[in-house]
């Protein structure tokens, strides 16, 4: 009785009738909702529109001009008018793509990994270690994200690195306590006992068992998030604190035309409307992906 | 009538049999696992959950051990203390005459003993296919993927589902009974010689709920196997089982063969929970239900038996003290327990048969 | 003979929520007398529930329902919205599986059932309040007048399905709906549930259909069973025929599959196989590809209900 299975018959792989995968069938039901499709094909035109600045740019960014300044909107040669120092505003705002969108995107993904690997572990651990975690998680919590942000970039001082440090840092206690609580509710699965009755330890079962379930729902979450880390950087460059002039860069644009709200309104709303754009972009496609990622839909 | 006893061929056969036929499987004594409650202790008094109140049974090589009781009883909370997926406040745990934890390590008694549960769909991974999930465990337990994954297909095969259909697929895709089938299939993986079914067929239609038994008993057989099959369906566990266990509040009150429990209780709260099942013929409708009231909470349990409140034969002796299971019932049975002083010799309640004399 | 109490005529009813539409229901007739309880028996996807709900046209928006149901005189598919109002409670109610579920947290049980009497009498607040008293001392709730000021979290389940059913005749109804009001229940909960239903419903004379998939639950209240399989009544008689003398295959393999009629087998009667999809009903018998008297005819033919009256019908060619 040693082997209680008497014969071994493994099936050749091709005779195995194969669902499609996971990811497949969220591609899959993704492509049917039009709204996030949209979305989706607005922020590749975005990004493309990004790399390709030099390309499509009519003027220089930078350079300005005293006998053109503010523009109005539709004139021949400045579609999009110019700003207080009669740079051209459809050429800054292509290449203010560049930077808003760096400061909008990048510290997402690494608050991502930090703030899942720290929520993971609090929700799978539980107990005394959870509570250590999550109320050392919670004291950044407590703070509003935009007095955090602007504490922190203050603190370290101005410029585009620190302004990407304190965005991260203002984003890992979000991300961890939405990762801790999908995590806790998995751990609570019949499925975990199963794996922890097999005589798996604790790193395999996370691994195998925890992560596949609990990722998707945080990394939609953090997609979510970029449409606040891009408002949150336009606001530090707003202040000051994050990119300095003369580079372009959405938030930074709003602050130096707010002078010249009351002399040509529309050429200073242009920035705000990118970054409304941009953001209302990434929020619908982390709907899409909400939903499409729902197996019983 | 003890067929409970005798032991299977089979059991003998198994080199990781070390006691004999006669040793039990498991043997479990003063089993206790208190819940704090949520809210309580901080300028509160600190309230707790007697869940398991200090629990002994054995379970025989080779026989199918029935565990019947209300919600709240601790059923389900002695098969996970069995399955050492909580620890215990306190009590003793031997697995074939080891002590697990100690002379026997934790994941070698865990290849031993597995566990179904009861909601097929929480108890699968819904990101890992069919065949995946069978062969986790023995690929924990450093069996090739490509044998486990052979394993994975022949116990797709034991349990009825043809593998080229389904190792591939995922659990959402497939029905209850055919999920809680692969849920047996990945319990049988790791070869284990005591499989824990916790209500593991109470959420199946009655049509498939057969067929899972059908199949559960087969398994059985072909693999020697022993079972603890908790169940709230009394019917069902008189058709499994060859021993009974009726919990109640978080103690045993009565132990015993099948057809003792089933045709002389010996405990008032077993004869009221037999007289509660639907009759199957409409011109014998039960006329009066056994038992007012709910099943009590097991937050502050009453003192003394904690079934007094609810027995139709409660004494004043009842509510002070605590019956001790008291084994040679009527039936003539030494294997038959109850714990309820009407049965105690020598007890204080009117109705407790007299001292033998010596 | 008076007009039944409750008279479906040929209903059906189709959910277009996903991609298919789902045939839940397919042509269902069933007449209740006044003062009967009939039982809806079937597993899951048999269609009982979605029957039932039909009659106080609970179903989402986009649901084809077609057909005729008549209660107490009243066309449930002509009524208005605001007609469909007065007659949930007032003339039928309904006791759900799950109370915790149906009734609302945040009020006390007196206040939901005064809102209630309230709602379709014309009677002040106080006099509301006294009938609710009054019903709960009927259901047998222990210190009904502390009970009335409770919460639905401070109750435990058979006591909160005890107050759900005096809601449930808060307004003298005519007919009650009961959705596996004891599924959820302990053993020894649900008997005391089943023998207060039984009781209520001889003091009041109500009609009742009770939709459950335990054939011993329907043995211990029903007067007669509808037995349905995939969208339709398969065999239909008084509680006592169905259960010793089982006539159409399917009620035969579900009594085979009761463990406690096993008797000394060692081994259960199953039905092979599983219930057909909603969404791709096949052409003849939905039970024929189970059916273990299958016969040629099977396949492309639907059997109808046939026998008259109390001796009971029966959806199958051999019978026909």
């Amino acid at each position: 009785m040693a082997a209680i299975i008497t014969q071994e018959t493994t099936l050749p792989r091709a005779s195995i009738a194969r669902s499609p995968g996971y990811w497949s069938g969220v591609a899959r039901r993704l492509s049917r909702d039009p709204v996030a499709l949209i979305a989706l094909g607005l922020i590749v035109l975005l990004v493309a529109m990004a790399i390709l600045a030099p390309y499509l740019a009519p003027y220089d960014p930078t350079k300005a001009s005293m006998i053109r300044r503010l523009k109005p909107v539709g004139t021949p040669g400045y579609l999009l008018g110019t700003d207080e120092l009669g740079r051209d505003m459809l050429s800054r705002l292509i290449y203010g793509a560049r930077l808003s969108l760096i400061m909008g995107v990048v510290p997402v993904p690494v608050a991502f990994i930090i703030g899942s690997a720290i929520g993971i572990i609090a929700g799978y651990l539980g107990g005394i270690t959870n509570t250590l975690i999550m109320r050392t998680v919670d004291v950044f919590y407590a703070f509003p994200s935009v007095l955090l942000a602007v504490a922190l970039s203050g603190t370290l001082g101005s410029g585009l690195g620190n302004a990407l440090v304190s965005l991260t840092v203002v984003f890992i206690p979000q991300i961890a306590r939405v990762a801790e609580s999908v995590t806790t509710q998995v751990r609570r699965l019949d499925y975990v006992d199963a794996a922890r009755a097999s005589g798996a330890k604790g790193h395999t079962i996370i691994l195998v068992h925890v992560l596949g379930n609990v990722l998707g729902p945080i990394f939609v979450f953090a997609t979510s998030l970029i449409s606040v880390s891009m408002i949150l950087a336009s606001g530090l460059s707003f202040l000051g604190l994050g990119v300095r002039p003369p580079d372009a860069e959405w938030g930074l644009m709003l602050n130096t035309l707010r002078t010249a709200i009351y002399v040509n309104p529309l050429v200073a709303a242009l920035p705000g409307v990118m970054i409304f754009l941009t953001s209302i972009c990434f929020n619908l496609f982390s709907d899409g992906l909400r939903s499409a990622m729902d197996v019983k839909s | 009538m003890m067929d409970a006893a005798t032991p299977l061929p089979l059991a003998s056969d198994d080199p990781r049999d070390r006691g004999g036929p006669a040793q039990p499987l498991v043997s479990v004594r003063g089993l206790v696992r208190h819940f704090p409650v949520k809210g309580s202790g901080f300028l509160k008094p600190k309230k707790v959950v007697s869940a398991v109140d200090g629990v002994d049974f054995d379970i025989l090589k080779g026989e199918t051990l029935g565990v019947v009781g209300e919600s709240g009883c601790g059923k389900s909370t002695t098969a996970r203390l069995l399955m050492q997926l909580m620890r215990p406040d306190r009590g003793e745990l031997l697995f074939d005459g080891e002590s697990v934890g100690e002379t026997l390590p934790l994941r070698d008694y865990r290849r031993q003993v597995q566990m179904v549960f009861q909601d097929s769909y929480a108890s699968l991974n819904p990101r890992l296919t069919i065949e995946d999930s069978i062969a986790f465990g023995p690929r924990v337990h450093g069996v090739s993927a490509k044998v486990a994954i052979g394993r994975a297909h022949d116990l797709l095969h034991r349990v009825g589902l043809e593998p080229g259909r389904f190792a591939g697929r995922y659990p959402h895709e497939l029905s209850g009974g055919q999920r809680q089938r692969i849920n047996i299939a990945r319990a049988l993986a790791l070869e284990p010689r005591l499989v824990i079914l916790d209500e593991a067929v109470s959420a199946l239609d009655k049509s498939v709920e057969a067929q899972v038994l059908n199949l559960l008993l087969d398994l059985k057989r072909d693999f020697g196997l022993t079972y603890m099959f908790i169940s709230h369906d009394l019917n069902v566990v008189r058709f499994m089982c060859d021993r009974v266990m009726v919990m109640y509040l978080g103690k045993v009150c009565e132990i015993g063969p099948r057809d003792a429990i089933f045709d002389a209780p010996g405990h008032p709260y077993t004869a009221a929970l037999l007289a509660s099942m639907p009759k199957m013929d409409p011109g014998e409708r039960t006329l009066v239900p056994p038992l007012s009231g709910d099943p009590p909470n097991p937050i502050d349990p009453p003192q003394g038996c904690r079934f007094h409140p609810r027995c139709s034969f409660s004494e004043d002796i009842c509510t002070r003290v605590t019956p001790r299971l008291v084994t040679g019932l009527a039936t003539g049975q030494s294997q038959h327990a109850a714990a309820c002083l009407m049965r105690d010799p020598g007890a204080l309640h009117s109705r407790a048969p007299a001292l033998e004399e010596a | 003979m008076a007009d039944p109490m409750i008279d479906i005529d040929n209903l059906s009813v189709t959910f277009n929520r996903g991609r298919k539409p789902v045939k839940a229901v397919n042509g269902v007739s069933l007449k209740v007398k006044a003062g009967e309880v009939v039982a809806l028996l079937g597993e899951s996807g048999s269609g009982k529930s979605v029957t039932m709900r039909s009659l106080l046209r609970l179903h989402p928006k986009g649901t084809t329902i077609t057909g005729r149901m008549r209660v107490a005189g009243q066309d449930v598919t002509e009524l208005s919205a605001r007609q469909i109002a007065d007659f949930r409670g007032a003339v039928t109610s309904m006791v759900f599986q799950e109370p915790r579920l149906a009734l609302d947290p945040v009020y006390t049980l007196g206040q939901q059932i005064t809102e209630t009497i309230m709602r379709h009498e014309r009677i002040g607040r106080q006099a509301a309040f006294e009938r609710a008293l009054k019903l709960f001392e009927k259901v047998r709730i222990p210190s009904p007048e502390r009970r009335l000021k409770t919460y639905p979290h401070e109750m435990s389940g058979g006591m909160l399905q005890r107050a759900m059913i005096a809601m449930a005749l808060a307004c003298n109804p005519k007919v009650l709906l009961a959705d596996e009001p004891t599924t959820a229940l302990d053993a020894t909960v649900q008997i005391q549930i089943l023998l207060l239903i039984r009781e209520l419903q001889a003091e009041y004379g109500l009609s009742v259909i009770f939709v459950t998939h335990d054939i011993g639950v329907a043995a211990e209240v029903a007067d007669r069973i509808a037995v349905m399989y995939a969208g339709r009544i398969v065999e239909e008689g008084a509680v006592a025929d169905i259960i010793r003398d089982p006539k159409h295959p399917y009620t035969q393999g579900l009594l085979g599959a009761r463990v406690e009629l096993a008797g000394e087998r060692d081994r259960l009667v199953t039905i092979p196989g599983a219930p057909p999809d909603l969404t791709d009903m096949p052409k003849g018998c939905a039970f024929a590809p189970r059916c273990v008297r299958v016969m040629d005819v099977c396949g492309n033919t639907v059997p109808p209900l046939i026998g008259k009256g109390e001796a009971g019908q029966v959806a199958c060619l051999h019978y026909a």
